[in-house]
Order: structure tokens, then C-alpha cells, then sequence
């Protein structure tokens, strides 16, 4: 349907303009980490390569075919794409619709119109009748840079967070995105699945064979203090561990790729066994990760805790890479705001 | 497939008409079990609900979930009470089960609910939302190679929404024959006559311009409603079909007829039974239709 008419060439993604990002499109790396371990590159194939075996998988999107590279997944199953055009809140609820019907539909936009814009469409079409569709937010938190604050996404977490029965997860690297994919085909009700820029470098080295929903997975031991990450800073902090380290500090790492169903017990078990916990997110302190931590905390285990993330602002317009180093969401502020919590510990 | 369904159904016009005041009658009984409910804007669109579940959608009660089924959406889901008979009717529940509506813990609520409800095809009361559920069904439909027709019954003040023209763009764009809806035009939004709150004419050549075939019926006239939906096209490449249906909110009972105070009410003592009494009678001409 959609990818039928005028395909044309491609236009690159909406990133057209920056030189270096097209020169890379070409090399298949970014950075020296090849195209195949970025989430970006890897979205549409690992659908396409579902959908050869699964007849109900459908993919949409709302005018980001190139930007989520779900035009992979269009060249290959031309008759089960669906481009809404910019309308996302109809995408959405269409979504459901044809999920009513036994289809298992993948809509993908940026994160700041499907989890921000579309919420009420979550909500009452995907939530609530328990319909089988699969929400990607995609170039989440400040990960748009200078495309400023209608394009930053630092909300949506929150938001989902409170709509009942939604699955709500985020990707941290590509392997687990893919493994987020195998494993949500099947997975009942609706989710929200958030990732980030899709240039994120790589945390798992293989795709996760052990990857469940609600299952947190533990990357790195230590006794001193828990930094539970999720999406884009679980490799900031496992960066941010390696540092303490040298200063014999040492840090458990835990990703916590999802946010609802939280696992409680592992947040427990870090509270319990290592004595302090920070939690790590491109996101608002209020209403993501930090907050189900605390929430968990607060009720049934009072230890020395921070939330790091977005404080309650509208982001700066930036590069990238200067506004994580800015919000201190790169391995060096991560190293910085553990020590501040490890040091008001005493 | 009409054929074989004609067989089966009694088609004729006094028997629709007969189930049209059923909705009606129902509706008085249910609402005065809530204490409250969407009076007007059911009487408006009895006749359309009769037509479609009596004499034109292919279900089959039984089996609720049959993928060749036609689906209906009611996407101006405040008319629920008018529906929930029908189905009832039909056998898709026991009739029964309607005896504690939207008391705490029933399936029947003011709003229908798809999972609780066997035959409601999707939950609906957030206005604005059916027409994209439609298109999505509709899509599903040509994903799948399933020749089922996809109906959606919108009201004219959800036409304000702006969620109702991103879906009928796309449904014009991917040419969903199989997509008809139906708006039940009774003139009036909470606040008042819609032209007065947020104008939605000219529906017809608003949506003809979003490339749909429209059709403009009185939604009372059940051989004229019967017509055109005997003349629908079968899903398939082509427009998308609309049936922009006039009618008169509180259709039935005169004192509600065009009439802003029975959106949402409830008859008590003498005046129930004078309105019970009234859609027994069936409906009367009116004197004046351009009120």
C-alpha cells in the first residue's frame, strides 16, 4: 500500500542536511560501531524478518518511513505498510482497529507524538480493549538535539507509565531491541515500546537469549552502590561503573528495560545488597524511572537515593552529544552524580 | 450474500419500524434502571440501528467473533442504550443480563465495552475515535482478503473532532470501498444546534471532497435507509461510502423532539408512562420538519 506509491529514492532521514550523518549512512558505521549494531538500522529488518514467518505483523507509520528506517520493513512487505501520513492520533487508533481484526500492528513515529500526542489514543483504543499493538517512540528524550523542545520526549514514560495494562519498555541498545521484538509478537495487551536516537553504541553483544519483560538483567557486579538505567543510559552508566571502579568503588549495574511491569524484586535486592541506588534516565525525575524506583522504595525499603535525569526542564537545543554532556547523561556526569551520592551517604 | 441473508430475515417495513420502537421502549426502560441516559440521541438514530441490525449486517450471533462478519462501530457510543437491546434481541446474550444496566459491576455501561459485551466490535465513548477504528478494520480487511464491509455510525457534532477528517483523508487516500459510514445529522450538540456551536455543513461536499461517495437520506424513512443500503458497493478498490442520514433528535417523543433538555435525562411516574404510551403509538408526521 503506502511503500507502493512513489517510493522513489531514498531521501535519507530527517537528519538531511548534516553531512556527517549521510557519509555514515554509506559506511554502515557510525563511529566505528557498525549499522548493524545501531537500533536505527536494525528497527525495519528485524520486522521484515518477523513478518516472513508471522502473517499478522503489519508496520505504520505517520510520514517517518526513512527516519525509522521502517522503510526496510515496507521494501520487503510492500502490501503490509501502512505510511498514516502526519496524522498520528488516526494511526494509532487505526492500529487498534486492525489489531480487533487478528493483525499485529507496529506504528512507529518519534516518541514526542506517539507516547505525547497519541497518549489518549493509547489509552482508549490500545490499553484498554487489550488490543495487540506495539508503540514505538522512537529518537526519545533530548535525543533530537537542536530540533528543540516539540521534538524532545522527555514525558512520555511518565505518561505511560500510568495507563493500566500497558506493557511499557525501553530499548537500550540493538540487540535488545531485537530481542524486544521477538519477544513482543506474542506478548498479550498493548505496549509501548520507547527507543532513542538509533545511533545508541552497543551494550549487549549478542541479542539477549534471556530477555523478559519485567525481568530486569543485571550487567555488572558491585557492593558500594546500584545505578538502575534504562534505554540510552545503560551504556552512560556502565561507562559511569567502569570509572568508579578504577577508584575501587563498585557499582551493580542494572537495566531496567522495563519501566511497567517494574521488577520490584530487583530494586529490592539492590537496596538490600548494596546500600544506595541511583536510577538513570533520559527522561523527566518526575514520572519514568526514578519515580517507579521510589515508589518501590519508599514503601518497602528507605536507603540513601537519587534520581538522575531531566530536572523537570525543557531541554536546551544542542548537538547531542553537547546536551547529554550538558545534563551531565554521559559517562562523566553519571560518575559524577554517584560520587555526590555516595559522598552525602558518608 | 444478501440473498441467502433475505431468506432469513423479515425485511419488511412494519416489522423494522416495530424494532425501532423497541429501541425506543428499551431505552426508556434501561434509562430509568440508570437514573439517567442519552435519551435524544438514541430516538435519533432508531430507524438506522433497526435497518442495519435487522435488515442489512452480515452476523452471525452465534459466533460473535466470525472473521467474515461485517463490523459496526458505534463511534457515538452515548447511544450504547439503543444497542445493547438489539444484541440482546438477536441472541447474542440473554436479554436478562440488561436488568442491572450500569450497575456497579455490569457489563453495560453508558458506553459499550467490547471486551464485556459479545457483538460490540470495539469500545467507543471518546468521541472522535470510530471512524479511525473503521479505517483500521477496513485496512485489516484488504490485509487479510476478507470481504467484509466495515461500518461506522458517527454523530454531527463528533464531525468537530479533528481525529474524524485525519481518518477520512486516509480512507479516501487508500480508497476503502469496504469503509461506510453513517452520520446521524439530528442537528444538535450538548450546547446547542451545531451550526451554532461548530458548524459541520456542508458535510456532503466536505467529505465528497475528501474523495467519498455521499449519499443524503432521511435517516427516519426506513424504505429510503433500506435503498441505499441495499445500493452500498462491496468492499473492495473504490471510495469510501458515506450516508449522511438527517434526522431529529428525540425522534419519537414530542417534547424531546429538537429539543437541547433531553441529552441526557430521566422520566419518572406519569411522564414515563406518557412517553411509553407515545412510542407505542410509532411516529407521527411531524408538522413542521424545517424546525
Amino acid at each position: 500500500m503506502g511503500a507502493a506509491d512513489n517510493l522513489g529514492q531514498d531521501q535519507s532521514t530527517l537528519f538531511r542536511g548534516n553531512d556527517t550523518e549521510l557519509r555514515l549512512k554509506d559506511e554502515k558505521s557510525v563511529r566505528g560501531t557498525p549499522a548493524k549494531l545501531m537500533p536505527a538500522f536494525v528497527l525495519g529488518e528485524e520486522l521484515a524478518d518477523l513478518a516472513e514467518t508471522d502473517p499478522r505483523i503489519v508496520v505504520a507509520t505517520a510520514d517517518l518511513a526513512n527516519s525509522s528506517r521502517t522503510r526496510d520493513f515496507a521494501n520487503r512487505h510492500p502490501d503490509r505498510f501502512i505510511d498514516f501520513g502526519i496524522a498520528e492520533r488516526n494511526m494509532i487508533t487505526a492500529a487498534a482497529g486492525m489489531a480487533s481484526c487478528g493483525l499485529v500492528p507496529y506504528v512507529a513515529t518519534f516518541a514526542s507524538f506517539s507516547g505525547i500526542l497519541a497518549a489518549e489514543a493509547i489509552k482508549t483504543d490500545c490499553a484498554y480493549p487489550k488490543m495487540k499493538v506495539r508503540i514505538l517512540g522512537h529518537h526519545s528524550g533530548i535525543s533530537m538535539g537542536f530540533y528543540g523542545t516539540s521534538h524532545h520526549a522527555t514525558e512520555d514514560l511518565g505518561m505511560m507509565r500510568t495507563i493500566a495494562d500497558l506493557t511499557v519498555v525501553c530499548a537500550a541498545d540493538a540487540n535488545q531491541l531485537r530481542a524486544i521484538l521477538r519477544a513482543s509478537v506474542d506478548h498479550p495487551g498493548a505496549m509501548y515500546i520507547r527507543l532513542g536516537r538509533g545511533r545508541d553504541a552497543p551494550v549487549y553483544n549478542e541479542v539477549p537469549a534471556d530477555f523478559a519483560f519485567g525481568k530486569a538483567a543485571t550487567l555488572r557486579e558491585g557492593r558500594d552502590l546500584t545505578i538502575i538505567a534504562t534505554g540510552s543510559q545503560v551504556h552512560a552508566s556502565l561507562a559511569a561503573a567502569d570509572r568508579l571502579a578504577a577508584d575501587g568503588i563498585g557499582v551493580r549495574v542494572v537495566d531496567m528495560h522495563t519501566i511497567k511491569p517494574l521488577d520490584a524484586e530487583a530494586v529490592r535486592a539492590a537496596a538490600r545488597e548494596t546500600g544506595a541506588i541511583l536510577t538513570v534516565e533520559e527522561h523527566n525525575v518526575i514520572g519514568g524511572l526514578g519515580s517507579a524506583v521510589a515508589e518501590v522504595l519508599v514503601e518497602e525499603a528507605r536507603i540513601p537515593f537519587r534520581r538522575h535525569g531531566v530536572m523537570d526542564e525543557f531541554s536546551l537545543i544542542g548537538p547531542p552529544a553537547a546536551l547529554y554532556a550538558h545534563y551531565r547523561l554521559d559517562a562523566d556526569g553519571v560518575t559524577q552524580v554517584a560520587r555526590e551520592l555516595l559522598q552525602a551517604r558518608g | 450474500m444478501t440473498a441467502e441473508r433475505d431468506d432469513r430475515r423479515n425485511l419488511s417495513v412494519e416489522h423494522l419500524a416495530d424494532r425501532a420502537k423497541f429501541v425506543r421502549l428499551e431505552t426508556l426502560r434501561l434509562t430509568r434502571i440508570a437514573g439517567a441516559g442519552h435519551y435524544s440521541s438514541t430516538f435519533s438514530c432508531a430507524e438506522l440501528f433497526a435497518a442495519l441490525y435487522y435488515g442489512h449486517l452480515r452476523l452471525d450471533p452465534q459466533n460473535p467473533s466470525w472473521p467474515d462478519r461485517d463490523r459496526f462501530i458505534l463511534s457515538k457510543g452515548h447511544a450504547a442504550i439503543g444497542l445493547y437491546p438489539i444484541l440482546a434481541d438477536l441472541g447474542f446474550y440473554p436479554p436478562s443480563r440488561l436488568d442491572d444496566f450500569t450497575r456497579l459491576g455490569s457489563a453495560f455501561g453508558d458506553h459499550p465495552d467490547m471486551k464485556k459485551i459479545p457483538g460490540v466490535d470495539f469500545s467507543s465513548g471518546s468521541l472522535g475515535h470510530g471512524l479511525s477504528v473503521a479505517l483500521g478494520m477496513a485496512l485489516a480487511g484488504r490485509v487479510t482478503g476478507r470481504s467484509y464491509r466495515t461500518y461506522c455510525m458517527l454523530g454531527d457534532g463528533e464531525l468537530n473532532e479533528g481525529q474524524i477528517w485525519e481518518a477520512a483523508m486516509a480512507a479516501g487516500h487508500y480508497k476503502l470501498q469496504g469503509l461506510v459510514a453513517i452520520v446521524d445529522r439530528n442537528r444538535l450538540s450538548i450546547d446547542g444546534p451545531t451550526e451554532k456551536v461548530m458548524s459541520v455543513e456542508p458535510i456532503d461536499d466536505r467529505f465528497r471532497a475528501f474523495g467519498w461517495d455521499v449519499h443524503r437520506i432521511d435517516g427516519h424513512d426506513l424504505p429510503a435507509i433500506m435503498e441505499t443500503l441495499g445500493a452500498l458497493k462491496p468492499a473492495g478498490h473504490g471510495k469510501p461510502q458515506m450516508i449522511v442520514a438527517d434526522t431529529i433528535k428525540g425522534r419519537g417523543v414530542k417534547y424531546m423532539e429538537l429539543s437541547l433538555d433531553w441529552h441526557v435525562g430521566n422520566l419518572v411516574g406519569q411522564d414515563y408512562d406518557d412517553a411509553w404510551a407515545e412510542i407505542e403509538r410509532g411516529l407521527q408526521p411531524r408538522e413542521r420538519e424545517d424546525a
